[in-house]
């Protein structure tokens, strides 16, 4: 097929040959020149260009790419707004984020709360009772209001201010873990393509192990680990992002891995090798660029999964650190079975975050894998 | 053939020596909740038990966390194993294999309906979406199923138990039986399981739809750029028979080769769904077990697993050349 098409544009006449699409030719001919160059008749796009304008032809995934920067304003640029900066601050949950008067909360059992005010008197009282804030009263489970647009959680955390900045967490694992396995995976990946032999060899076997680990148990088993540990502060969020780039590399280790396998056998690095490149040379000057399309929409892709697990890690209550919030710490509170029927604003926004983050990037992960190689479009 | 499963089985019990080193080691090092409950009776606060807790475990044989006492633990554990032994679970007090066979009835049943649903709903989906490729099916199809594979598990059960067993009072809202009337026959019970498996298979099909259709919509339009389908239609064959006749059949050679892949999740149950749902399949119980540090069980299931992985990928690479002779193993 490839061949024939080949053939076919070199008999035709130049102009029709030419990919309207993807190099704009103007209508005149070599023959009627006034005096300019070529260039400056013929509008040629580089390799970059031609992706963008690719990508950007999807509505799918020009529609993810806006998803995800409101996403990155909401939870980058949102909290530093004027009316958010009382719930920023970091410290105890309860005593910071609210009235004087409360001393002491002790959960006493479901809905069930024991309060001791200024003057040392207790009471019980019940999470309902929280729902109107009177003044002077623990604004905990509070309604959709037009101070709390979206209520405020069960430890008086206003929900909407909480989701920009558990988007700042979640987005940020996604990041930094993606980062990580793409250098580990590149190089071990690279490695075990470009020498083979038993390097090859030992490094798949290590893949093949780690793609057999099932993933959710062994998260659990970290995280009670850590538990055992008494690491339960910001720290189990480091935690957290190692053991999720230990676990996910493979999968770009692989692909590399393939990708240098068939090209090292191209005609060009017979001609780097006649050259007598460098190793180094050879593989971060000729090997690693052909690799960065895939890289990057296997990145783009991989960044969606990296936050679905760190949610629902979340939601089964595990690698979440006390006091900070993450979308995935937020839908946790849907396990308790009285938040998920009376309080759905505690866990759906969280959710449609999620939701749209991880859409989002598989949107543009799409758009990008069919502007790099129009080829593989369907 | 034979060399290269020999050779593929060997490497198989590598893999699942070195994940079970592994696991081991980790989950030495988790805290042992069964084991206090059985030294405390419940009551941790006993001021003895620290002491009784000591004495249990190393009944138990987990008393020696040091680096030697866990290497002797992981091969008196490995010992048994490789007789078939997986040890006896502690918060359930039953032999671990047991319990495994016991529960997987239920995770079974249920991912096994939702794989058939899946895959009846999903190939025609696909083909369709191929065989009108951008048209608007296509599109509706494509962004429906991309927001089925980007919802999360437990997001979409808990809108589903929000909206439908408690909005809407369909469905229970968990469990797998509610309480009968002595009376009721078998029948009875039997539609009372298949009332309250509704709501889970419908959240695991809903999910998983995305990536099959899409799977068979990229296998159909490569088929339909294949030159025999050309020939198909040369040859002045019906638009319907080329794409149910010639197509479809080879759009689903790929597929039978992923179906081979889908062996854990088959028998390993869904631990999300069954937890969300609190359904006792193994999925829920492993989930259980972890949460309470229940040792033997944790390493039995997670070992299940790894092998069924493990069958699961070497079956997937059989199946490539049984389906497609002219694959060569090598």
């Amino acid at each position: 097929m490839e061949e024939n098409k080949n053939l076919l544009s070199e008999e035709l006449p130049e102009e029709t040959s030419v990919n309207a699409g993807d190099v704009a030719v103007e209508t005149a001919t070599a023959e009627d020149v006034h005096g300019e160059n070529l260039s400056d008749r013929v509008r040629m796009l580089s390799p970059g260009q031609l992706v963008a304008k690719r990508f950007f032809r999807s509505k799918l995934s020009v529609i993810g790419l806006i998803t995800l920067i409101l996403l990155f304003v909401f939870s980058f640029v949102g909290p530093l707004l004027p009316g958010c900066s009382d719930w920023v601050k970091n410290g105890d949950p309860i005593a910071d984020r609210n009235k004087e008067n409360i001393k002491q909360v002790v959960y006493v059992d479901v809905l069930k709360y024991e309060i001791t005010n200024a003057d040392g008197e207790t009471e019980i009282l019940y999470a309902y009772n929280f729902m109107t804030n009177e003044d002077g009263e623990l604004n905990w489970y509070a309604d959709m209001n037009s101070t709390h647009w979206l209520g405020t959680d069960m430890n008086g955390y206003d929900i909407f201010t909480n989701l920009m900045l558990g988007g700042r967490v979640s987005l940020t694992i996604g990041f930094v873990v993606i980062f990580l396995e793409a250098i580990l995976g590149v190089i071990l990946g690279g490695i075990a393509g470009y020498f083979g032999g038993w390097v090859d060899n030992l490094i798949m076997r290590i893949v093949d192990i780690l793609s057999c680990i099932p993933t959710i148990p062994i998260m659990l088993i970290l995280s009670q680990m850590l538990e055992s540990w008494n690491i339960l502060d910001i720290r189990k969020l480091y935690f957290l992002m190692a053991i999720l780039t230990l676990l996910g590399w493979t999968g770009i280790a692989r692909m590399v891995r393939g990708q240098i396998l068939s090209l090292r056998e191209q005609e060009f690095m017979l001609a780097a090798k006649c050259s007598g490149l460098s190793t180094f040379r050879k593989i971060f000057k000729h090997l690693l660029p052909n690799v960065m399309p895939q890289l990057i929409v296997q990145m783009t892709m991989g960044l969606g999964s990296i936050i679905l697990t760190e949610a629902t890690l979340g939601f089964l209550g595990i690698g979440v650190p006390l006091g900070t919030p993450t979308w995935g710490s937020m839908i946790n509170s849907a396990t308790k079975m009285d938040i998920l029927i009376g309080y759905p604003n505690f866990w759906i926004p969280p959710g449609i975050c999620i939701t749209l983050a991880i859409l989002a990037f598989n949107f543009v992960g799409d758009g990008l894998r069919d502007a790099f190689d129009p080829k593989m479009k369907r | 053939m034979v060399k290269y499963i020999i050779k593929r089985l060997l490497l198989a019990v590598l893999i699942l020596f070195s994940v079970s080193v592994i696991m081991y080691i980790l989950v030495r090092n988790i805290d042992l909740n069964a084991l206090w409950e059985i030294a405390g009776g419940g009551n941790l606060s006993n001021e003895n038990a620290q002491e009784r807790f000591e004495i249990v475990a190393k009944a138990y044989g987990y008393g020696d966390n040091s680096f030697w006492g866990v290497i002797k633990g992981y091969f008196s554990w490995l010992g048994k194993f490789l007789q078939g032994d997986m040890g006896t679970s502690i918060s359930y007090q039953q032999p671990v294999e047991d319990v495994i066979s016991k529960n997987m009835g239920i995770s079974f049943t249920i991912s096994f309906v939702s794989l058939i649903l899946q895959l009846i709903i999903a190939i025609p989906l696909g083909i369709r979406c191929a065989v009108n490729q951008y048209g608007k099916l296509d599109y509706a199809a494509t962004f429906l199923t991309m927001i089925g594979i980007s919802f999360p598990t437990f997001f979409a059960a808990s809108l589903a138990i929000r909206f439908f067993s408690v909005e809407l009072g369909w469905f229970p809202v968990q469990g797998i039986e509610s309480s009968l009337p002595v009376t009721a026959t078998e029948w009875d019970y039997f539609w009372d399981r298949a009332w309250h498996m509704i709501l889970p298979i419908a959240v695991l099909v809903v999910l998983s739809i995305g990536s099959w259709s899409r799977y068979t919509r990229t296998n159909t339009l490569e088929v339909l750029n294949a030159d025999y389908i050309r020939t198909a239609r040369a040859k002045g064959l019906s638009e319907r028979s080329v794409v149910y006749k010639h197509v479809f059949r080879n759009s689903l050679i790929p597929l039978v080769t992923v179906l081979a892949g889908t062996l854990p999740t088959l028998f390993g149950g869904a631990m999300i769904t069954e937890t969300m749902f609190a359904i006792p399949g193994i999925g829920k119980l492993a989930y259980d077990a972890m949460m309470d540090g229940d040792i033997p069980f944790i390493m039995g299931y997670n070992m299940f697993l790894a092998t069924l992985t493990v069958i699961g990928i070497l079956l997937t690479d059989i199946m490539y050349a049984v389906v497609d002779p002219r694959v060569k193993l090598a």
